[in-house]
C-alpha cells in the first residue's frame, strides 16, 4: 500500500452570514492534509471537526452537478475535483478559501446565483423546432452535426468562468462565458430555429460578445473543458455569416483588420481607430494620439511600413475570404 | 554556447506605436550575441479580432507568416503576446487537424508556399529564459537594477490558456506565473508581488468597452503603486500601449491618480546590460522614464 504523505496548510476561510453580519471575516484552521484529500474533504473536515456552522454548497462529489465551486487563492474550482497537492504546488502551504463571488455570498461559501442563472435564461437555452404533435420517426441528429456543439453541451453551469471573468466583474449586464457557450450550444444544434433570435440577443453592445477583454480566463478555469473563449469567436462568426452583424464600432474593429492587412499587409493603427470610430468618434481619442505622436509614436500614412510580398497577401485575402460585411 | 539564431516576428506594433520596442529587442540581442532574422514579409496576425470575422482568412495569413521562418529554418521568436497567442494557436490547430491543414496549404499554394508545421513559435521572453539561460544572461549584467522595486505585469496572451502556452512557455502557471518575475531577479531588480500581475489590461475592448478597458488598466497601475512598485514592466506593447498611453483614461475610470513608468522587457533587460537609453528608445514613452 502506498504510504500517505502529508503537508500541514492553513486554511483562511471566508465567513459571512447575510442575516447576522455587518462584514465578512476569516477564520484560519491549520490542518494536516493528505495527497488523497481534495478541497470538500477539507471542508468536510473543518465542519465536522471544528465548526458546523460553516456553509457550503456540495452534492454529487464527482465534479457533474457543478455547485461546489469555490475559490481557493483567486482560482475557481470545483471543491470536489481539486486535489490539495495541486492547490499547494501552485499557492504554497497557505489557502484561502472563498466563495464564488464574494459580494454574492449569502453564507459563507454560498452564493446568490441569481445572476448567472438570468442570463442563461436570457439567451434561450433550449432548443426550439416545429416538431409535429405525434412524430412517426425520432428526430435523430448525426454524429457529424452533433459534432459541431464543440462539446459545448459539457458544461455543469458550476459559474467558476462567470465570476472569473473580469468583463462581468466590471460590467454586469454582459452575459459572460457560460451563457455564451450556451448560446452557441443552441445556435448550433441543426433542430433548432431561434438561431437568428439568438444571434441578435448576443449581439447587443454591453450585453453581447463584442464586450469580451479576451484575457482567455474562461479557457483556463473551466473545469469541463468547455473553453467558452473559442464558442464566443464561434458566435462572432455566425453574426458575420448570418448577416446579422451591426454597422457600429465593434463590428468595424474586426473588419478593419482584413482591410488593413489587404492594404499594407500590417495593421495600420492609426486607421483602424478612424475606420472603427468613424471620423467623429476618433476625436474623442485625440488626447492620447498627440501624446503619441510627441513621442514618435504615430507613423504617418506616407511612412506607413507594408510588407514583403504584399502581392500574396493581396491575393490570399481574395481566395481565402469566407465573409462578407 | 552556440550562438543562437530565430527569425523575429516583429508584428504591426513595434514597427509603429512601439518602435522603443523594435530598437531594444535589437538591441540586447546584439549585447548578447543572439541573431535575430527579421521576418520582413510576415503581416498582421490578426489581434484576435480578425478571427472574430473571417477565422479561415485569419489562419491562412498566420499559417503563412509560420512558413517564412520555416524557409529559413528557424524558431519563430514574437514580441508581442497577442503575435504568440494568434500565432502558436494557428499552429496548433493545424498540427492537430489534417484536414484543416490541408484546407490552408490549398491557398496557400497558390502564392507557391506550404505550412509543413516545422518551426517551433516562442515568445522572445522565453527563448531568452530558456535557450539563452537566466544565468547566462545574469552573468552579462553590468549594471544591477537594484535599487529599483520592479512590477512585472504578464499580460494574458503569454500565459493563458496553458495548455497551448505551456507547449513553449516552459509550463508558466498561469495563477502563479514565475518568468518575468525571475528576469527581475536576475537582472538584479527587486521583484514585486501585487494581484493584478497575472490579469487582463483591458486592451482589446478598448474601443469596444472603453469604461471596462480603462477599470482594468487602473486596477493594474493601483497594484502596482500599492505594492511600492517604482515601475512596471511587460513582454506585450499592448499591455505596453494600455499602460504607458492610457493612464488619465485609467485614472478617471477608477477615481485615482494612477501612473508608473513602464518597460518594454527587452528595455529592462537592455538597461542591466549596460544599454544606453538612446539605444533603448526611453525616449518614445507618454509616461516619462525619470529615472534613468
Ligand atoms: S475571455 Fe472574455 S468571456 Fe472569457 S473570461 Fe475573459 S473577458 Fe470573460
Ligand atoms: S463553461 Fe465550464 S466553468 Fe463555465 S459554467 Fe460551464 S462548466 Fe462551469
Ligand atoms: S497582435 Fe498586434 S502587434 Fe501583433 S501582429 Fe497583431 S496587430 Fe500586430
Ligand atoms: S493583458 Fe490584455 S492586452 Fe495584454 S495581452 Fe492580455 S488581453 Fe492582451
Ligand atoms: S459536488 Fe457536484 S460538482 Fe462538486
Amino acid at each position: 500500500m502506498d504510504t500517505l504523505q502529508t503537508q500541514q496548510v492553513t486554511f483562511k476561510v471566508f465567513r459571512f452570514n447575510e442575516e447576522t453580519d455587518y462584514l465578512p471575516y476569516y477564520n484560519t484552521y491549520t490542518l494536516d492534509v493528505t495527497h488523497e484529500e481534495v478541497v470538500l474533504d477539507i471542508l468536510n473536515r473543518i465542519k465536522w471537526d471544528h465548526d458546523g456552522s460553516l456553509s457550503y454548497r456540495r452534492s454529487c462529489r464527482h465534479g457533474i452537478c457543478g455547485v461546489c465551486a469555490i475559490k481557493v487563492s483567486g482560482k475557481a474550482v470545483l471543491a470536489c475535483k481539486t486535489r490539495l497537492f495541486d492547490m499547494i504546488d501552485v499557492f504554497g502551504n497557505e489557502l484561502v478559501i472563498e466563495p464564488l463571488s464574494t459580494k454574492r455570498a449569502i453564507k459563507d461559501l454560498i452564493i446568490d446565483k441569481k445572476d448567472f442563472w438570468d442570463k442563461h435564461a436570457a439567451i434561450k437555452p433550449y432548443v426550439e423546432a416545429d416538431i409535429a404533435e405525434h412524430p412517426a420517426q425520432e428526430n435523430l441528429v448525426s454524429p457529424h452535426d452533433a459534432e459541431k456543439l464543440l462539446e459545448a453541451d459539457y458544461c455543469i453551469q458550476c459559474g467558476a468562468c462567470h465570476y472569473s471573468c473580469p468583463s462581468l466583474e466590471i460590467n454586469e449586464q454582459y452575459f459572460g462565458p457560460a451563457a455564451f457557450a450556451a448560446a452557441y450550444r443552441f445556435a448550433a444544434d441543426v433542430r433548432d430555429n431561434a438561431s437568428v433570435e439568438r444571434l441578435n440577443i448576443v449581439n447587443e453592445e454591453a450585453q453581447g460578445v463584442w464586450d469580451c477583454v479576451k484575457c482567455m480566463e474562461c479557457a483556463q478555469v473551466c473545469p469541463k473543458e468547455v473553453n467558452p473563449i473559442e464558442k464566443i469567436t464561434k458566435l462572432h462568426n455566425m453574426i458575420f455569416e448570418a448577416g446579422v452583424a451591426k454597422n457600429n464600432v465593434a463590428t468595424r474593429h474586426a473588419v478593419g483588420f482584413a482591410h488593413s492587412i489587404d492594404k499594407h499587409g500590417l495593421l495600420d493603427e492609426g486607421e483602424l481607430v478612424r475606420y472603427s470610430e468613424g471620423n467623429i468618434g476618433v476625436m474623442k481619442h485625440l488626447p492620447e494620439a498627440i501624446a503619441m505622436w510627441k513621442n514618435g509614436k504615430i507613423v504617418m500614412p506616407w511612412n506607413m511600413p507594408k510588407s514583403k510580398n504584399l502581392d500574396e497577401v493581396k491575393k490570399l485575402i481574395k481566395s481565402s475570404s469566407t465573409v462578407k460585411f | 554556447m552556440e550562438k543562437l539564431k530565430y527569425a523575429l516576428y516583429t508584428g504591426c506594433t513595434a514597427r509603429e506605436s512601439t518602435p522603443e520596442l523594435l530598437k531594444s529587442t535589437l538591441a540586447i540581442a546584439d549585447k548578447l550575441g543572439i541573431e535575430l532574422v527579421l521576418l520582413d514579409e510576415a503581416t498582421c496576425c490578426g489581434a484576435s479580432h480578425l478571427q472574430d470575422y473571417d477565422d479561415f482568412l485569419s489562419l491562412v495569413l498566420n499559417a503563412r507568416n509560420i512558413c517564412y521562418a520555416e524557409k529559413l529554418g528557424l524558431t519563430m521568436v514574437t514580441i508581442c503576446n497577442t503575435c504568440q497567442l494568434n500565432t502558436a494557436m494557428t499552429k496548433h490547430r493545424l498540427d492537430t487537424n489534417p484536414e484543416l491543414k490541408a484546407r490552408v496549404n490549398a491557398k496557400l499554394a497558390e502564392v507557391g508556399l506550404e505550412y509543413k508545421g516545422s518551426s517551433e513559435v516562442t515568445h522572445f521572453l522565453y527563448a531568452l529564459i530558456q535557450d539563452y539561460g537566466l544565468e547566462n544572461l545574469a552573468a552579462k549584467v553590468q549594471v544591477p537594477l537594484s535599487q529599483f522595486n520592479i512590477a512585472p505585469f504578464y499580460g494574458c496572451h503569454n500565459i493563458r490558456p496553458s495548455e497551448l502556452q505551456n507547449l513553449s512557455n516552459g509550463g508558466e502557471n498561469p495563477y502563479n506565473p514565475t518568468s518575468l518575475d525571475d528576469l527581475i531577479i536576475a537582472c538584479g531588480g527587486v521583484n514585486v508581488d501585487y494581484e493584478e500581475k497575472n490579469k487582463c489590461c483591458g486592451f482589446h475592448a478598448e474601443l469596444q468597452a472603453p469604461k471596462t478597458a480603462a477599470v482594468l488598466t487602473g486596477n493594474a497601475i493601483a497594484g502596482a503603486m500599492d505594492a511600492n512598485a517604482d515601475w512596471m514592466v511587460t513582454p506585450c506593447p499592448l499591455c505596453h500601449l494600455k499602460l504607458d498611453v492610457q493612464h488619465h483614461n485609467a485614472s478617471k475610470a477608477i477615481g485615482r491618480d494612477v501612473k508608473l513608468p513602464v518597460l518594454h522587457m527587452p528595455q529592462m533587460v537592455g538597461l542591466a546590460l549596460g544599454c544606453t537609453p538612446a539605444e533603448l528608445g526611453l525616449g518614445h514613452h507618454v509616461t516619462k522614464v525619470d529615472f534613468v
